[in-house]
């Protein structure tokens, strides 16, 4: 496989430790198991030029997407979000209000699809569970001592334990950033390790935090990293740093998951979460899923968006499409 | 391409159409010429008509200038030189270059529309890359004008007289105001020649000129095919020669003007280099080289159409581009969304398919990503030969068209040399994470403009020109004002 040379070691050992992770226990150790292995294969993936991706990112940003392309873009984007609300004064009643927005997004028209998952935090994933029973929205729970991730690996695997006993299909973790930026990358490749194995049948998104690694160069490497150690998904942002998800950013990770699956077969989600509020700027990050890891990505399996405010102007900017008006923000709901 | 195989959910996104508006731009059944500050029939009576390369309709009746009508506009740049535009100071002659420059912003849609209408190319590169670029000309030299005193040529450089400028087709618009912009900001009156497939968006730049007030006589264009171009060049009472086109027009001209003491830069033909280290940022190389030749359908002389790939991830580097081709779109050059437009004439079109047989006869691998063309107008599908080695044609000659041949190389001094082995000498690209490799090669590549980690960037204040049968003569920057000022 012609991509093994460009992105290096790092083809060859992935293959090597999917093929492991196939058997429980038998990868993570020996094979990348060290700072320096890890090292090896982080810094020999290719460069990525600050000034080139943005201009490629920019360029995609000016495709002009009209009528049936458009509407097909808005609904699946819809399908795509994972409605999000992680503050310290969230209560019952407002998760409450946001899991029967995600069953129903728009009350009045039942050919709007619902958002993939409600998205809360471990002590409020009870109530969505049971508040969603019986709908196909998904539960997804940050954990880890999400934002910051400073916590023990113990206290972060009894976050996990405790989203994933209360019923969270999809796990949200974060990586110790201070460990990857201090060039600690087996502690951070063994604990996205440990909590994927915590996860049992959950999915696990693994949260890069990329405002915070500050380089390009950094969220590949971090994506590769994720990605060999398990993650189903890598995600852009916690939401509670500036900048969070940019096209950039969102281009260099699209194009780690393209390149993890052409080196080992196996493909990695994207989640870009945090700042995406208009139905534009989702369309054109569908244009860079499209366009640069492949119309394969296009699917709620391996794209999602975490947003809350985004829905309803999805749902406003559909409801024109279908119109030819625009209704004002009063006809759709607030919860 | 890639060995995952589930279903494909998201395949048939297809864009819908998102076609740019033709109304924004009136186009006039008859033009005539541009002299002496209005438009007047040719003396010559004759006509000949401007196509859209993309349909073969024809767009407008275009006046063909003949030896008369030069003759007439010559003298009218001379009365303007020797009465008016000459006389003034620099700070009038800015206040008027900055004028034309915000007419071009002010109807960039008009002139983006026109030159894609004209030319073949997508309204994306004319909307985003050749309005705003002349625009940005204009401006440049708006703010040269008044400080020329200050430009290293001595304490009050002359202009040269009168400027007789030949321009080629390919970047209509932005070659008329590389042109025009420094002649006009050094106090030169001009006589302009667009070429005879693309001369309406001169035209409507003339318009603009018109109406920014510029004493009648200081721009004149003429329109016309190589009879009026070589009659202007060769008209006694020019003092200048500007052309940018192919290298045998070059060297006609330089014949021409030889011996008449006529002042000439010449910016012709390239066969550039884009060359790749296995250490560089490989996706990012790729949009480099996509943009080095795909652009504006590979007719730029400084395209990067020889891509020498470091051996050691040639096939991985290739991969990569290939599947960045097939994602390629190719269509209607109104369309927003349209990554390569039309060729631009019939007669270029048969050139391209004449290299691109004799490449697959010398035994190179020719590939194109599946690509609907057109049933209408001249197309040519992005292309790709590989296997190429220096001795075949097509690793020579300038194809000026969509059409890339890739070799590769083992060391930086065979990249060099490779790189170097042409007569021509415009431009070329490095691709690679080492600062001080940058630097080694930069300083040993015979290129007027050596592109690092980019490819196909142009900046008003960054002097573009050639080596050996690339011409010679520098535009943009302080560099470009020599070639109009008598110092």
């Amino acid at each position: 496989m012609n991509a093994d040379a460009v992105t290096g070691a790092a083809g060859v050992v992935a293959a090597g430790v999917t093929a492991g992770a196939a058997t429980p226990g038998a990868a993570g150790s020996g094979m990348v198991g060290s700072d320096a292995a890890l090292r090896q294969i982080l810094h020999g993936l290719p460069g990525v030029d600050q000034v080139g991706a943005q201009e490629r990112a920019a360029s995609l940003a000016t495709r002009s997407i009209k009528r049936e392309a458009k509407l097909w873009a808005l609904e699946t984007a819809v399908r795509m979000v994972d409605l999000t609300t992680l503050e310290g004064a969230d209560t019952p009643g407002k998760v409450r209000g946001l899991c029967a927005k995600a069953r129903h997004p728009d009350p009045d028209d039942p050919s709007v699809p619902p958002v993939a998952a409600v998205c809360v935090y471990p002590d409020l994933v009870a109530l969505a569970r049971a508040e969603l029973a019986g709908s196909e929205v998904a539960v997804a729970s940050v954990a880890t001592a999400f934002p910051s991730g400073r916590a023990s690996l113990a206290v972060k695997l009894a976050d996990v334990a405790d989203a994933v006993d209360a019923g969270a299909d999809e796990v949200d973790m974060v990586i110790d950033r201070g460990a990857f930026l201090a060039g600690r990358y087996a502690q951070v490749y063994e604990e996205v390790r440990a909590v994927r194995e915590a996860c049992g049948a959950a999915h696990l998104k693994v949260i890069l935090e990329t405002a915070e690694l500050a380089t390009l160069d950094n969220t590949a490497r971090a994506s590769w990293l994720a990605m060999l150690a398990g993650a189903d998904f890598i995600k852009t942002s916690t939401g509670k740093v500036t900048p969070a998800a940019t096209p950039p950013v969102a281009l260099v990770m699209l194009s780690a998951v393209r390149d993890f699956a052409d080196a080992t077969g196996r493909r990695v989600g994207v989640k870009v979460a945090g700042g995406i509020r208009t139905a534009k700027d989702a369309i054109r990050y569908l244009v860079l899923v499209r366009e640069i890891a492949g119309p394969e990505w296009l699917t709620p399996e391996l794209f999602r968006i975490g947003a809350s405010s985004l829905l309803n102007d999805l749902l406003m900017q559909r409801s024109k499409q279908l119109t030819g008006v625009y209704a004002g923000p009063d006809y759709f709901t607030l919860d | 391409m890639t060995s995952v195989s589930t279903t494909t959910p998201g395949a048939d996104w297809e864009y819908a159409p998102a076609p740019e508006s033709r109304q924004i731009v009136t186009i006039q059944r008859e033009y005539g010429l541009f002299i002496g500050g209005e438009s007047v029939p040719p003396a010559s009576g004759e006509h000949f008509t401007t196509l859209n390369p993309a349909s073969e309709e024809p767009l407008a009746s275009v006046a063909q200038a003949g030896e008369a009508d030069v003759g007439r506009a010559v003298a009218s740049a001379r009365e303007a030189f020797e009465t008016s535009w000459g006389r003034l100071p620099g700070r009038e002659r800015a206040k008027y270059l900055y004028r034309i420059a915000r007419a071009v912003q002010e109807r960039a849609r008009e002139f983006a529309v026109l030159e894609s209408l004209d030319n073949g190319k997508p309204i994306k590169e004319s909307r985003d890359v050749d309005v705003p670029l002349a625009a940005a000309h204009f401006f440049y030299h708006a703010g040269w004008a008044d400080k020329l005193g200050y430009a290293g040529f001595g304490p009050d450089p002359r202009p040269v007289g009168v400027a007789g400028q030949v321009i080629p087709w390919n970047f209509p618009l932005l070659m008329a105001a590389w042109k025009l912009a420094p002649a006009l900001a050094t106090g030169n009156t001009c006589v302009l020649k667009p070429a005879e497939t693309t001369p309406l968006t001169a035209l409507l730049l003339a318009e603009v000129i018109a109406e920014a007030g510029l004493p009648p006589g200081t721009v004149n264009v003429i329109t016309g095919d190589g009879r009026t171009g070589a009659g202007l060049v060769g008209h006694p009472g020019i003092d200048k020669v500007a052309f940018t086109g192919s290298t045998e027009v070059g060297k006609q001209i330089q014949q021409t003007v030889a011996g008449t003491g006529k002042r000439l830069t010449l910016e012709l033909g390239g066969k550039a280099a884009n060359v790749i280290f296995d250490d560089a940022p490989i996706d990012q190389a790729v949009e480099g080289v996509v943009n080095g030749i795909f652009f504006n359908q590979g007719h730029v002389c400084c395209a990067g159409s020889r891509l020498l790939l470091q051996e050691s991830v040639a096939d991985a580097v290739l991969d990569r581009l290939k599947r960045r081709l097939a994602t390629l779109r190719l269509g209607d050059p109104l369309d927003k969304n349209t990554d390569i437009g039309a060729i631009n004439s019939r007669q270029q079109l048969d050139k391209i398919e004449g290299l691109v047989a004799a490449g697959e006869a010398e035994g190179a691998q020719r590939w194109s990503p599946p690509c609907q063309l057109p049933a209408r107008g001249y197309w040519f599908p992005p292309t790709v030969f590989s296997g190429v080695s220096q001795s075949h044609k097509i690793a020579r000659e300038e194809i000026f068209g969509p059409v890339l041949s890739v070799l590769t190389f083992r060391t930086p001094e065979e990249a060099v040399a490779k790189a170097n082995n042409t007569p021509y000498g415009l431009s070329a690209g490095i691709w690679t994470e080492k600062g001080s490799r940058i630097l080694w090669m930069a300083g040993r590549l015979r290129a007027g403009v050596v592109w690092a980690n980019t490819y196909n960037r142009f900046d008003p204040a960054s002097p573009f020109g050639g080596y050996q049968e690339s011409g010679f003569g520098r535009e943009g920057g302080r560099a470009g004002l020599a070639a109009y000022l008598d110092a």
